[in-house]
């Protein structure tokens, strides 16, 4: 089965050791996780997790099952880069000097669409929010100069439909 | 009204927290970090027994096996560090088999968390992939809530072991208990509703089919479903056959109870997976042990697929119509839909495959006439002579294929084993818990020389208890299992699997447990109705063959359909 590239979204309570719980169904199947983003969610005290994979549907449909299955998780979802609206996030250090020296870094910037987010004396920071391949081109064109320190963050995503846990949450409410 | 009781320690509060929930027995070990709580225990042993095993993992198998036999939660106690790390073996099991444990660690003292403190280790970490939830209690606060939760988790839906682990601190603390069981955690569905769409869809795939073959799990057993799943069976007429945990919910003897599947399993349902037009999978995983190879597993049939648990939907084999909910509650709700059927043609179809496997092997190994012993007979025997009402709790290996194919069972709960995890060691102190959840039943332990020797520590708890458990060890000299791959697909290297064992009389003897080596046919009959005869706890060594082979047998990897009978 062909694989691809999967977003998985994870609606779970804030607890801890849940990260390691879910963690442990990859590395049972040996998939790697390309991406992990932890962060609040629209629901006030609900975590969402956001974990790209490079799989086959048959598999992330198992691991979303198995996750789903977690007794704090409260919804779990997979989608395809189609089905939702993603970014990442990349900070590149690089010395100052090179601001002057190399006149092109500063239309590299103005192209990019990239901020500078400070400047000082020794170096100088850039942020670039955008697809992968927006920050992998971004990376591409200013390593020749050199760059001091690179990172990028996690993918976070939001699905073109909706993930409904509100009305979820609200059905466990009435039970009570 | 929420139990209220003022200022108590939170060691006393755990007691009133089991005695809430209903627990009169627990099995555990005492140490350091679970002092607290044992000191409370001493002033609860009306009301809370206490079996004190020789070993925590005597301690979880026992609980598993009290579990297994009632339906109850199995509740086990330990200390930290190695105290909690021997459980992990039995919660393991517990997980795979779907067993409801609450497993009670104590731990260090919050403040010495994380400093690699005497005896501390990271259960919760070590315990997350084989619990259905964990949590680390560091306040008194916490333990009303808290311990609801586990016992609710435990036993609701698919159940499986959950292991709470609490700091010394917070079994020190006092606070004001309240008490009130949990019902609902908002990000737990345990138990899904059949959706009407389904059960229309599977009715109506039953009602048309014309070879259906139903194979059940114990999925029938832990919803109580076994008269509504009889129900089903009888009003379709439609051949049923069981996974080794599914064994019970229908009697051994039942005209459409068509065996056991899997890789010791039948002949007759192993081969007519592939021939059926319909596979009805009820309350079972399909584990690769009943599979065989996948890519040849019931290609021509459609499936569906009855369970609780959605992970298990296409998990495995892919499921043209799932029953996502509770085996009874689904099969309550299809009943109706369904047309009385006959299917004698079909019928005897497994009936001509069983004619092959009893004249080829059945009848050779249930009433041999010379020869050394056979463990079927030994098997056989105890049918006879328990009339086949005994609970058979069994280890893992040859023993217990032989156990699962030849003991015939007429009562509900009566075949407790580790079957998931195949755990070495589990028949002694499972078959403890057993007996001590139902004193009123028989209880044999069907064991190997193996398996025996990987738990005999338990014969401790049975001299300290006196528990009535029978105990049969099937002596075959090797680890048969192991010796039959070796001999099947090692050019019989038998590396390791030749055993020189002890005498288990003169053990037997050592804690004062009636015993009897039998060697021969003509001692056999009596020697079991001695057993059966004597009150309390027996050991029965009974040698049998060094060589036997376990057939039928689906090689590793092979499909279904290319079942060996030889």
């Amino acid at each position: 089965m062909e694989k691809k590239w999967y977003t998985i979204s994870v609606y779970s309570e804030n607890h801890v050791g849940l990260l390691n719980r879910i963690s442990g169904i990859f590395l049972k199947r040996h998939i790697n996780i390309e991406s992990l983003n932890v962060s609040a969610s629209e629901i006030p005290s609900v975590s969402k997790f956001t974990i790209v994979v490079f799989t086959t549907q048959k598999w992330v449909e198992n691991i979303v099952g198995q996750i789903e299955k977690q007794i704090e998780v409260i919804k779990a979802f997979a989608h395809t880069d189609d089905e939702i609206i993603y970014q990442e996030t990349a900070l590149f250090k690089v010395a100052s000097h090179l601001l002057f020296d190399e006149r092109q870094i500063q239309n590299i910037i103005k192209e990019s669409n990239s901020q500078i987010v400070t400047v000082s004396r020794d170096y100088f920071v850039i942020a670039k929010a955008g697809r992968r391949h927006e920050v992998d081109e971004l990376h591409d064109l200013l390593a020749p100069f050199g760059i001091l320190q690179f990172v990028r963050s996690g993918r976070i995503a939001v699905s073109k439909e909706a993930m409904p846990i509100t009305e979820l949450l609200k059905k466990y409410e009435d039970l009570n | 009204m929420a139990k209220q009781i003022n200022n108590i320690s939170g060691a006393e509060a755990i007691i009133h927290c089991l005695l809430e929930e209903g627990v009169d027995m627990l099995f555990g070990y005492p140490g350091g970090a679970i002092m607290p709580f044992y000191d409370e225990l001493y002033k609860f042993q009306k009301e809370l027994h206490h079996v004190l095993t020789r070993h925590e993992q005597g301690a979880a198998h026992a609980a598993q096996g009290y579990a297994r036999v009632n339906g109850r939660v199995g509740v086990c106690v330990a200390t930290s560090g190695p105290g909690a790390t021997n459980l992990v073996t039995g919660i393991a099991d517990a997980q795979i088999d779907s067993t409801p444990l609450v497993c009670i660690t104590g731990q260090v003292t919050r403040e010495l968390l994380g400093s690699d403190a005497f005896q501390e280790t990271d259960i919760v970490g070590i315990s997350t992939p084989v619990t259905k939830w964990n949590y680390q209690i560091t306040r008194a606060e916490e333990i009303p809530e808290i311990m609801a939760k586990a016992f609710y988790i435990a036993r609701s839906g698919r159940p499986g072991p959950v292991l709470i682990d609490i700091t010394k601190n917070a079994q020190f603390d006092k606070f004001d208990f309240s008490y009130e069981p949990c019902k609902v955690v908002r990000s737990y569905t345990p138990k899904p509703v059949a959706s009407e769409e389904s059960l229309q869809a599977a009715a109506k795939l039953i009602n048309e089919s014309k070879k259906p073959m139903i194979v059940f799990g114990q999925g029938v057993v832990i919803s109580e479903a076994e008269e509504v799943f009889q129900q089903m069976v009888e009003k379709t007429n439609i051949p049923a056959a069981w996974t080794i945990l599914g064994k019970s919910a229908l009697h051994t003897n039942h005209p459409l109870n068509v065996g056991m599947v899997g890789m010791h399993g039948n002949y007759a349902p192993n081969l007519l997976t592939n021939e059926c037009d319909l596979l009805i999978a009820v309350g079972m995983r399909f584990d690769d042990r009943v599979t065989g190879d996948l890519k040849t597993y019931a290609k021509q049939a459609k499936v569906i697929h009855f369970d609780i648990d959605k992970a298990e939907i296409n998990k495995n084999v892919y499921a043209d119509v799932a029953v996502l909910g509770d085996a009874k509650e689904s099969i309550e709700a299809l009943l109706p839909l369904l047309n009385e059927a006959n299917h004698e043609d079909w019928m005897n179809v497994f009936k001509s495959k069983k004619a092959i496997e009893q004249s080829q092997i059945i009848d050779h190994v249930i009433q041999p006439t010379e020869g050394p012993l056979t463990m079927a007979e030994v098997i056989h025997k105890i049918n006879i002579a328990t009339n086949n009402e005994a609970v058979m709790v069994t280890d893992v290996g040859q023993h217990q294929m032989m156990t699962c194919r030849y003991a015939e069972s007429t009562t509900k709960r009566s075949n407790i084993t580790s079957g998931g995890l195949g755990t070495m060691g589990f028949g002694l102190p499972a078959s403890i818990g057993a007996k001590l959840g139902a004193e009123e039943r028989e209880v044999i332990s069907i064991m190997g020389d193996g398996g025996f020797q990987m738990n005999l520590q338990e014969l401790g708890t049975i001299f300290q208890t006196k528990v009535g458990v029978k105990i049969v060890i099937l002596n075959n000299e090797h680890l048969g299992m192991v010796r039959q791959w070796q001999e099947l697909f090692f050019d019989r290297r038998y590396a390791s699997t030749v055993m020189d064992n002890p005498d288990f009389v003169k053990i037997a003897h050592g804690f004062d447990i009636p015993s009897k080596c039998v060697k021969e046919r003509s001692e056999l009959e009596s020697s079991i109705q001695e057993m059966l005869d004597t009150k309390g706890p027996y050991l029965l060594e009974v040698k049998v063959t060094k060589e036997e082979n376990v057939f039928p047998m689906i090689p590793s990897g092979c499909s279904v359909s290319d079942i060996r009978l030889s």
